[in-house]
């Protein structure tokens, strides 16, 4: 113990009246095997006592090299890839790199494929914001809304599970298309869902994001004010709740984002709980986006999900840049193609990671308790942060 | 009858065996207390899970035994039979004196509850019982800190250190709250104090009507001091697992762990027991005319302390955690102040009635 503390009877005479006390500044480790670091987050801390005097996230224990994996293979094996970066969003991700790839080869997917896609797109955020929420209730101590939130999870994954068979990495999303149509069911099933996330959604709300001692917790801390957040390129619900309505979906628009009515979340508290309630939000305006395209699906003939693709796949040489709005933010996909039937360069701009980079900035001068709340309220996915 | 009476069968045997009476008594009290404590803490962790299982929609332990009654007790035998690890840079001695020091105080309280009418369910009856208790209870905190600091873990001391001025804070207006009960039936004796509250719940001290009810914000300053000493949710900052990793006992296993873990819950049911005793009228039934002696008296309390005990379950299952700073500024800035106006208030009744 004598290698934490050092004080001898010098530091103790040093101290003259008036002046404050002169204390060791602590140099601890969370992560990356921490329970609150979602993962293996290492954030090397140096606190003096209960202050942070600074944080230094330590990425990269769960590189798993996919950006080199996907030039090594042909374009319909890099979708696959996809759903192990976010393992949250998976349909998120396969949508982004279907997009990309299309992109290339100048094609686009039928008008029924592109409405079940945004279902499945919005149904993810919704799950994903669901676990967001459960975590960041654990972070703070509570465990019943944890329940709830995977309770209401599980209704999506069930709906996933009817449409692809598999309840995490779906490939679900492909090039030209999804992989097949709707199955019989199916609408009737979600249907009979979206009330129930309703009455669940408020039920979260009122355990967790109204409660007192929550709202004490997360209000005024993590501030990072709109300037910043652009100045850092953070994007979703990091950047809405600073107070700037920057939303991919909206500014440029993609699938049939614009022919359905839904609104832009926005809190200008820029603090922890106002990230919370625009993801709380968010999943409102999700199923609102679900209710209308369930509506638009229901007078569609069945079959006709995936247009013509060229085999094999060899796209032009050139470039495109891709993004969408995954339920962390701003997803891009950069992917430099030299006309062989594998992409010359795949660059992913994961949300997460550009999101953690402001880490480094908010965290000193918050409490050891405080900075459970503030990384948390990033909601990383270290998969995709290390890639 | 009574049912059984302990100390009529102590009696028949010290004629047998011709023992010195006290150290019998003494030692056969001692065992009965360790066995009961067991029992309790069993009986709550088992209850504690099955409830918050049912807060948290899912079903809690179910396989070992009939409805997962036998779970907690394979619990207990596992952490028995784990290896005890010991950490390298750790203090040796502290490092295995803490536990004991979190456990004895724990264990000994149990000595000054009446459990039911005091002429049998009490082991003993101090004069000075509830200044034993809070005495008693505030060694805790040195054992804690201990295990922090012994462990030789960062987490740990720091989680030490939040427990220290934790637990030393929450001290001053939980005793400021005892001493409300204490001026209105005149007595520090815990049995006394019990049989001053009578069998009419409005004449208990938890909502005194000889006191105009001003009795009842010691009660509530009482209990979430309780749930604060007791390291409950929403107070667990010295264990706080999202922070801390599991604060000042991380690097215990085994059976130290088992130790922390019991006084944990033993604790939690005795804080609610002195509730009991000194809000809720210990072992009366709420009307005079509902039988009150023998047994029932024990049924009585435990029914009032489970009570109690629930609803500290049931805020561990709901709310989230607060904050070092703002437990500092709750404890110091509110419940002090309104525990010291509300003695202040409760002695000038008293002093003129």
């Amino acid at each position: 113990m004598s290698k934490l503390y050092h004080s001898s009877q010098s530091d103790v005479d040093s101290v003259r009246p008036g002046e404050a006390i002169k204390t060791d500044k602590l140099v601890v480790n969370m992560g990356p095997q921490h329970p609150s670091t979602h993962g293996v987050l290492r954030v090397i801390l140096t606190v003096d006592g209960e202050w942070v005097v600074a944080a230094e996230p330590e990425v990269g224990y769960l590189h798993r090299g996919f950006e080199k994996l996907a030039e090594m293979r042909a374009y319909e094996q890099t979708i696959f890839l996809s759903d192990r970066w976010d393992y949250l969003s998976s349909m998120s991700n396969n949508l982004a790199m279907s997009l990309a790839i299309e992109t290339l080869l100048e094609i686009q997917a039928p008008e029924k494929a592109q409405w079940i896609r945004m279902l499945v797109a919005e149904l993810q955020r919704i799950a994903s914001h669901l676990v967001f929420i459960a975590a960041y209730g654990l972070d703070m101590g509570a465990m019943t809304p944890f329940f709830y939130c995977f309770r209401e999870r599980e209704k999506i994954v069930w709906l996933f599970e009817m449409l692809c068979g598999a309840r995490l990495t779906y490939h679900y999303v492909r090039i030209g298309g999804v992989a097949a149509d709707l199955p019989e069911g199916f609408i009737e099933a979600l249907e009979a869902t979206i009330p129930q996330l309703k009455r669940g959604f408020d039920e979260i709300d009122e355990l967790l994001l109204y409660n007192p001692i929550f709202i004490e917790r997360t209000r005024g801390i993590g501030i990072i004010d709109p300037q910043l957040a652009v100045n850092y390129g953070l994007s979703g619900p990091m950047i809405r709740a600073s107070g700037i309505p920057y939303d991919v979906r909206r500014c440029h628009p993609y699938l049939f984002y614009d022919a359905v009515e839904w609104d832009v979340v926005v809190h200008d508290a820029c603090d922890c709980w106002a990230r919370v309630w625009v993801r709380s939000q968010e999943m409102r305006q999700s199923l609102r986006i679900v209710e209308q395209v369930v509506e638009r699906l229901k007078g569609m003939p069945s079959g006709n999900v995936s247009a013509k693709v060229p085999k094999p796949i060899r796209p032009k040489k050139g470039d495109c840049y891709v993004a969408i709005e995954s339920p962390r933010g701003e997803l891009g996909i950069y992917i430099v193609s030299d006309g062989s039937q594998k992409p010359y360069r795949v660059k992913i701009r994961g949300p997460s990671f550009v999101n953690l980079s402001i880490a480094q900035r908010v965290l000193p001068g918050a409490k050891i308790a405080d900075l459970v709340a503030i990384l948390g309220s990033f909601d990383l996915v270290m998969g995709e942060v290390d890639r | 009858m009574y049912g059984f009476s302990l100390s009529s069968f102590c009696e028949r045997f010290l004629k047998w065996t011709k023992l010195p009476t006290d150290l019998l008594v003494g030692v056969i009290v001692a065992v009965f207390i360790f066995f009961f404590m067991t029992f309790v803490v069993l009986a709550l962790v088992y209850l504690f899970r099955k409830f918050v299982g049912f807060v948290q929609v899912r079903l809690g332990p179910r396989y070992v035994g009939p409805r997962g009654l036998l779970q907690t007790v394979c619990d207990a035998l596992k952490l028995l039979a784990k290896e005890d690890i010991m950490p390298e840079n750790a203090d040796k001695g502290v490092f295995i004196a803490a536990p004991l020091i979190v456990f004895l105080p724990a264990y000994l309280v149990y000595i000054v509850i009446p459990f039911g009418h005091p002429s049998h369910f009490q082991p003993k009856d101090l004069n000075l019982g509830i200044l034993y208790v809070l005495a008693i209870t505030s060694i805790t905190v040195i054992g804690i800190v201990s295990a922090g600091w012994a462990s030789g873990s960062k987490w740990a001391t720091i989680g030490g250190m939040r427990s220290a001025a934790q637990l030393i804070s929450y001290e001053v207006p939980m005793s400021l709250s005892v001493i409300v009960p204490v001026l209105v039936s005149g007595s520090l004796s815990m049995k006394e104090i019990a049989q001053a509250q009578g069998d009419r719940f409005w004449h208990w001290n938890f909502f005194n009507l000889n006191y105009f009810g001003l009795t009842f914000p010691a009660f509530i300053i009482y209990m979430i001091c309780a749930l604060a000493e007791t390291n409950q949710i929403p107070f667990d900052l010295p264990e706080a697992e999202s922070e801390l990793v599991a604060g000042y006992n991380v690097e215990y296993s085994g059976m130290r762990f088992a130790f922390f873990f019991l006084a944990e819950f033993s604790n939690l049911f005795v804080v609610c027991a002195i509730a009991t005793t000194l809000f809720l009228g210990g072992w009366h039934a709420p009307f005079p005319f509902l039988p009150s002696e023998g047994l029932w008296s024990v049924l009585w309390f435990m029914l009032k302390t489970w009570t109690l005990t629930f609803v500290a379950l049931w805020i561990r299952a709901t709310y989230p955690r607060v904050r070092i700073d703002q437990l500092m500024e709750f404890a110091w800035k509110r419940l002090f102040l309104v525990a010291l106006i509300d003695v202040a208030v409760v002695s000038l009744i008293a002093a003129t009635s």
